[in-house]
C-alpha cells in the first residue's frame, strides 16, 4: 500500500516546489522589467500650457511636450476647406476633421510620423502639408496619412483650450 | 585530439592537470586537427575573433572617460577626441572597429554559404553563430546611440519604433524600451549599460561556436569530410596559426587605413550635430552594415509588414541548415547554386547600396524585386535545386584535386630530391 502512495506523494511535493518556485522567480524578476517603465518623474510632466495669441493664421508652432514635439497649426480657411472636402472613403485611417480639430482654426496634433517616429516636415509632400523625409508619408492639412508606409493619422494629444490664448496640452 | 590521452611532462603540470585540465585543453587547441586545403576565406574566424577583443578593450577604455546622460553624452565624445592622451585614437579605432567586425563577418558567413558549411554536422556552429551576428547587430545600434549626435537620436527612434509595429501590446513595448514616452535620458542610460553587457554575452557564444566546432572540426573548401588524424589534417599550431596570423596582418592594415585615414568615411555627419528631438534630419540611414534589412523594411508599404520582413530576412538562415537539401557541400561541385551564390551576393549588395538612397522611384522598384528575390533564393530555389540539381562527382580525398593535375608528382619528386638525406618528412 505505502509503496504505491509514495511516488504520488513525491510527485505532488515536486509539482508544488516548482509551482512556489516559479512564482517566487516570477515575482522577483517582475521588478527587474517593470523598473524600465516610464518612471515618476517622466510621468510627472505630464502637461504643458502653450500660449498661442503670437501664432499667425497658416504659421506653426512646435511645443515640446513628454520629450516629443507637439505641432500647433492656426490654419487658414483654404486649408480647413480642404480637410473638410476630403471624401472619408479616400482616407487610410478616415477620421473627420471636425472630429480632429474642436476649433476648426487650430490644428493640435503630436508631430511623430506613425511609421517610425520621425518627425514630419511642415508645408511639403503632395498635400502641402506635413511630409515625413525618413520613409516618405505624406498627411494632409488635417494630419491625415494619405501616402506612403504610415498606418494611422498623427495623433491628437489630450488638450483644451484654457482661454483663448492658451492651450493646455496633457 | 581527444583519441589519444595528453598527459603533461612535469609532475607539477601533472598535478593541476588532474586538478583543472587547463593544459589538456590548451594541449587540444593546439594539435586540434585541420583539413590541410583550408584557404585564406577560412582565416575570417581569428579575424573576428581579434575585433571583439579590439572592441573590448577600446570600449573599457572609452567607458573611462564617457558620460551616460542626455546633457553631456555629446560633449564627452568631444571630450574624449580633442583632450583624453590618444582618445582620438581610441575612439576612431573603436568606430571603425565595428564596422571592420561587421566587413569581417559577413565574409566570414558567405564564405559558409558558398562551401555549405551550415550543412549537417554543423547546423548548431551556423545557429549559434546566427545568434551572435543577432547581438552584434543590437550592440553595434545602441553604441552608435550613445554619442547623442542626430543620427543616434533618430536611429534610436525608428529602431525602437519597429516595435510599435506589433499588434496590441507595440504602444507598451516601446514605452517600456524607452522608459518614457519618447527617446529620452532613461534610454540613453539603458542602452550604455546593456551595450557593456552585450559583447560578453557575444564572447560566451563565441566560445560555444569554437566548441560546436571542435566537435565535428572544420568544413573545407572541397566540402567532403576529412579523415582525422591522416595525412589530410594539420595541427592548428602553428600551420592555422601562421596562416591566419598572415591574414589578420593584411586586415589590421586595411583596419588602420581607415582609422588613420579615413575614420568618418564610414560614419555620418549628422552625427556630429547634438541631438534634437525637435529636428529630423533630411535622410535618415544606418550604419552600412544594417542597410540591406533597412532597404527590406522600406520596400514593404505597409508597416508591420515591413518590420515582419525585415525581422524574416534573419530568421529564414536559421532554417538554412534544412532548406538547403543537396547533400553536397562546396559550391565547387554544384553548377547552379554556384551561380546563385553569386546571385543571391549581388542582391544583398544591391539591396545595402538601395538602403542609403529615398525609397521612391526606381530605389524603391528595385528595393521589391531584391526583396523579392532575397526570399525566393531561401525558400524556393533552395529547396528545389536541393532535389533536382546534377553535381559534379566529388574526389575521394581532399587530395586528389591537387594530385590529379598534371605533372604535379613529378614536381613533387623533383623538389623531394633536392632535399634528399635531409630530414623534411615525406609527402603521401
Amino acid at each position: 500500500m505505502s509503496k504505491e502512495i509514495k511516488p504520488k506523494r513525491r510527485e505532488f511535493l515536486f509539482t508544488a516546489t516548482y509551482t512556489v518556485g516559479a512564482v517566487g522567480v516570477a515575482s522577483a524578476i517582475w521588478p527587474l522589467v517593470h523598473q524600465m517603465n516610464p518612471d515618476s518623474s517622466v510621468k510627472a510632466l505630464s502637461t504643458t500650457e502653450v500660449d498661442i495669441s503670437s501664432v499667425e493664421p497658416g504659421k506653426t508652432i512646435t511645443v515640446l511636450w513628454r520629450g516629443k514635439p507637439i505641432f500647433i497649426r492656426r490654419r487658414t480657411k483654404k486649408e480647413i476647406d480642404e480637410a473638410a472636402s476630403v471624401d472619408l472613403k479616400d482616407l487610410k485611417d478616415p477620421e473627420k476633421d471636425s472630429d480632429r480639430a474642436k476649433n476648426p482654426e487650430w490644428l493640435v496634433m503630436v508631430g511623430v510620423c506613425t511609421h517610425l517616429g520621425c518627425v514630419p516636415l511642415g508645408d511639403k509632400g503632395e498635400y502641402k502639408a506635413w511630409f515625413c523625409p525618413c520613409h516618405g508619408s505624406h498627411y494632409d492639412t488635417s494630419g491625415r496619412v494619405r501616402k506612403g508606409p504610415a498606418p494611422k493619422n498623427l495623433e491628437i494629444p489630450k488638450y483644451e483650450f484654457v482661454d483663448s490664448n492658451t492651450i493646455k496640452i496633457g | 585530439m581527444s583519441e589519444e590521452k595528453y598527459i603533461p611532462k612535469s609532475k607539477l603540470a601533472q598535478w593541476l592537470d588532474t586538478r583543472l585540465p587547463l593544459l589538456t585543453l590548451s594541449h587540444h587547441l593546439t594539435s586540434y586537427p585541420t583539413p590541410k586545403n583550408l584557404n585564406y576565406w577560412w582565416t575570417f574566424g581569428g579575424i573576428l575573433t581579434f575585433c571583439l577583443i579590439t572592441q573590448i578593450i577600446t570600449g573599457l577604455v572609452l567607458a573611462m572617460h564617457y558620460v551616460a546622460h542626455v546633457d553631456h553624452a555629446f560633449e564627452s565624445i568631444e571630450h574624449i577626441m580633442r583632450n583624453v592622451n590618444y582618445g582620438w585614437l581610441i575612439r576612431y579605432i573603436h568606430a571603425n572597429g565595428a564596422s571592420m567586425f561587421f566587413l569581417a563577418v559577413y565574409i566570414h558567413i558567405f564564405r559558409s554559404l558558398f562551401y555549405g558549411s551550415y550543412k549537417s554536422p554543423r547546423e548548431v556552429i551556423w545557429i549559434i553563430g546566427l545568434l551572435i551576428y543577432i547581438l552584434m547587430m543590437a550592440t553595434a545600434f545602441m553604441g552608435y546611440v550613445l554619442p547623442w549626435g542626430q543620427m543616434s537620436f533618430w536611429g534610436a527612434t525608428v529602431i525602437t519604433n519597429l516595435f510599435s509595429a506589433i499588434p496590441i501590446i507595440g504602444e507598451s513595448v516601446t514605452t517600456w524600451l524607452w522608459g518614457g514616452y519618447s527617446v529620452d535620458n532613461p534610454t540613453l542610460n539603458r542602452f550604455y549599460s546593456l551595450h557593456y553587457l552585450f559583447p560578453f554575452l557575444i564572447f560566451g557564444l563565441v566560445v560555444l561556436h569554437i566548441w560546436a566546432l571542435h566537435v565535428p572540426g572544420n568544413n573545407n573548401p572541397i566540402g567532403i569530410e576529412v579523415k582525422k588524424n591522416s595525412n589530410e589534417t594539420i595541427p592548428f599550431h602553428p600551420y592555422m596559426v601562421m596562416k591566419d596570423l598572415i591574414a589578420l596582418l593584411a586586415f589590421i592594415i586595411i583596419f588602420l587605413w581607415f582609422v588613420f585615414f579615413a575614420p568618418n568615411v564610414l560614419g555620418h555627419p549628422d552625427n556630429y550635430i547634438e541631438a534634437n528631438p525637435l529636428v529630423t534630419p533630411a535622410h535618415i540611414v544606418p550604419e552600412w552594415y544594417l542597410l540591406p534589412f533597412y532597404a527590406i523594411l522600406r520596400a514593404i508599404p505597409s508597416k508591420l509588414g515591413g518590420v515582419i520582413f525585415m525581422f524574416a530576412a534573419i530568421f529564414v538562415l536559421m532554417f538554412l541548415p534544412w532548406l538547403d537539401k543537396s547533400k553536397v557541400r562546396s559550391a565547387t561541385f554544384r553548377p547552379i547554386y554556384k551561380k546563385l551564390f553569386w546571385i543571391l551576393l549581388f542582391t544583398v549588395l544591391m539591396l545595402g547600396y538601395l538602403g542609403a538612397k529615398p525609397p521612391e522611384g526606381i530605389y524603391l522598384f528595385l528595393s521589391r524585386l531584391g526583396t523579392a528575390y532575397y526570399f525566393i533564393h531561401f525558400l524556393i530555389l533552395l529547396p528545389l535545386i536541393g532535389r533536382y540539381e546534377k553535381t559534379d562527382p566529388l574526389p575521394q580525398s581532399i587530395s586528389d584535386p591537387v594530385l590529379e593535375k598534371p605533372g604535379i608528382i613529378d614536381k613533387f619528386k623533383k623538389a623531394a630530391a633536392q632535399y634528399e638525406g635531409e630530414n623534411v618528412g615525406s609527402f603521401k
